[in-house]
């Protein structure tokens, strides 16, 4: 299982961003889940998706456990910061 | 026969069968189902259905008026095929043995409350995307589907509803539809002028008149004089059959106007222009015939949105409007937004007042970098075309020196940065309030037009709120007071040597014609299909003989 810690850039999942997110990580086998403090969200999820009350600056997770774990968590990080949802990881 | 009467908005004789749209909470309380795989079934029918008219109106969307508010669509279709919203309708019929309808509108009550608890505006507003693709689902189930069925084209209907959207006028197909009656509405909304441009005929204010009785009946409705005759007599139907002929006999007599120039016996020039809402009515405004875009209203790039609409996409619809235009004058008003026009992600306050409030100009000097972010839009687009800019809800030269400051700032920028601009763009400014009228001589040595609102300023100068029935009667752009008001800013104009035009509904009324042609008027600008009929109604005008007449009574 892969796992990384990210901050949140700018706000709350809105739904066309998450759309987005939900039909990427369809595209793998592997589980792929999003945590907040108190909400764990399935990313091949809207709803669960936009139920992570997010704001900028808080923390979540990003966890990726299946076959193809590999290149689902580059792409779904990628996607994350493309799509400006969380900060570039600068280390 | 039945007849009915409201105010007609949008004029036209239409035919057809009432549609009405009338969608209450249905009760499923006592429904029993024998096998759970056919309720199923029937939910997996209707997601396939709702999936494919969601689709629909994405690909029209994308087709007339652009990608992003075609995404709108693309998320209603990903919230259908959401794994939570399919578990929780299917465990309904499985585990409690609910039908089909009453497992979606449970779930969709679920997934409502979960929006509308969520604190974020944004998020609460998505309660009412649950409730469409419910709707929808839920309205194939129980066989009322006529409102959204578009495969019978052959039915020409006449939808009635309480109010209808703009959008949802913009979606519904127009091949079918024959006209629209409102129980409430008003005539100056933008579903009103969405209709006129759209040449569909529809009558507000119907009220109680409106019953769900009248679902399936036959009727003749005329869009000018408000009245609707329901199952009509043979002869009430022939006579509009002949009023419907002889307007579409008047249309073709007004296509020999196309490509004429637009000038009074006695030699004034007009310019006629077109007013636009939105990229859609584009082709509305090349098939006019007028001369260009005399305002193009920019509030639809901040509606219906999620978020601030960036530079890159302002400057790509500003882009593709100024290349579709080749080169005729395009002037943009820049956004006039208030606490009335409710976006999500711009969260004005709540006012009492909103006509006197925090809007227009007042919003943008006060957002610089949502005005700026326009203007730059604007700047870098306008090497596309011919384009002006003008700025609503003015009151004080301090405004206008603030804009032309930023203005100024802005071209500075973007010499910096290398960007191509036009050297040629015309700054104007909106004169609607009687503020900007006491003080346009000044105002008009700071700008290069004039483009009066006739609407607002009617509204400011005779202190009357046009949606206020009680004295909505009083609104009368007639009235000496307000054409006082238009005579003393086209003298100062006049005398700065720049030019007016007319952008309020009034421009298209031909009551009006002689007397703004008297008072010197340069241009008028209206909804597009106005301008053949006010192009013959100019050359059958002589100022001069009129003039001194129409002055004195001012």
């Amino acid at each position: 299982m892969l796992k990384k810690l990210l901050w949140i850039s700018d706000q709350s999942m809105h739904a066309r961003p998450a759309g987005k997110l939900v039909s990427k990580a369809s595209e793998y086998k592997s589980e792929i889940s999003l945590c907040s403090e108190n909400t764990k969200a399935d990313a091949k999820g809207l709803f669960s998706l936009m139920g992570l009350i997010l704001k900028k600056g808080d923390k979540i997770s990003l966890s990726v456990n299946g076959e193809d774990e590999q290149i689902a968590f580059k792409d779904i990080y990628e996607l994350l910061v493309n799509e400006n949802l969380v900060e570039k990881d600068t280390n | 026969m039945i007849i009915l009467k409201g105010q007609g908005i949008s004029e036209g004789v239409s035919f057809g069968t009432i549609f009405v749209n009338n969608f209450k909470e249905p009760n499923f309380e006592n429904c029993k189902i024998n096998d759970i795989n056919i309720e199923i079934e029937r939910y997996k029918q209707a997601e396939k259905f709702t999936l494919e008219y969601t689709n629909s109106l994405y690909e029209k969307m994308l087709k007339t008026v652009g990608k992003e508010e075609a995404e709108i669509f693309k998320s209603h279709e990903m919230m259908i095929r959401d794994k939570d919203f399919r578990n929780s309708i299917i465990t309904f019929i499985k585990i409690q043995s609910f039908s089909a309808e009453k497992a979606i509108l449970e779930t969709s009550k679920k997934f409502k409350k979960f929006f509308s608890d969520m604190p974020d505006p944004y998020m609460k507003a998505r309660a009412l995307d649950i409730v469409d693709i419910s709707k929808c689902m839920i309205n194939y189930l129980t066989g009322n589907t006529n409102f959204y069925n578009s495969k019978d084209k052959t039915q020409k209907k006449i939808l009635a509803s309480k109010d209808f959207t703009p959008s949802e006028i913009s979606l519904l197909s127009k091949d079918n539809l024959k006209g629209f009656l409102f129980s409430e509405g008003s005539l100056y909304s933008h579903s009103a002028i969405l209709l006129r441009v759209m040449k569909i005929p529809g009558i507000i204010c119907l009220k109680n008149q409106l019953t769900k009785e009248l679902n399936g009946k036959y009727a003749v409705f005329d869009g000018s004089t408000g009245e609707v005759y329901v199952n009509p007599e043979d002869m009430v139907l022939n006579f509009f059959k002949n009023k419907k002929l002889d307007q579409k006999k008047s249309n073709i007599f007004l296509e020999q106007f196309k490509g004429k120039e637009s000038i009074s016996i006695d030699g004034k020039k007009v310019g006629l222009f077109c007013n636009m809402n939105n990229p859609n009515e584009i082709d509305q405004v090349l098939k006019s015939d007028g001369e260009g875009i005399g305002l193009l209203r920019s509030e639809f790039i901040y509606l219906n949105r999620d978020d601030y609409p960036s530079e890159e996409t302002q400057y790509d619809i500003y882009k593709n409007i100024l290349e579709k235009m080749n080169n005729k004058e395009v002037t943009i008003r820049t956004m006039d937004i208030g606490s009335d026009k409710k976006t999500s992600y711009f969260d004005l306050p709540f006012e009492h007042n909103p006509a006197m409030g925090y809007r227009g100009i007042r919003v943008c000097l006060d957002n610089l970098k949502l005005f700026k972010t326009q203007l730059r839009a604007i700047y870098k687009a306008s090497v596309y075309g011919n384009v002006s800019i003008m700025f609503p809800m003015i009151t004080c030269i301090s405004e206008v020196k603030k804009i032309k400051k930023i203005i100024s700032d802005i071209k500075i920028e973007l010499l910096n940065e290398k960007i191509p601009f036009s050297k040629n763009i015309k700054i104007g400014v909106m004169i609607e309030t009687p503020a900007a009228v006491m003080v346009s001589d000044e105002i008009a040595k700071e700008v290069d037009f004039f483009s009066i609102g006739t609407n607002d300023l009617t509204q400011y100068t005779l202190a009357v709120d046009r949606q206020n029935s009680k004295v909505g009667d009083m609104f009368d752009t007639h009235n000496k007071a307000v054409l006082r008001m238009i005579k003393i800013a086209i003298e100062n104009a006049h005398k700065n040597n720049i030019k007016v035009c007319i952008c309020g509904e009034s421009a298209s009324d031909e009551s009006f014609l002689e007397t703004y042609l008297a008072l010197g008027v340069d241009k008028l600008s209206m909804s597009p299909p106005f301008i053949l009929k006010m192009r013959k109604k100019i050359l059958s005008t002589n100022v001069e003989k009129v003039k001194n007449k129409i002055l004195s009574n001012i």
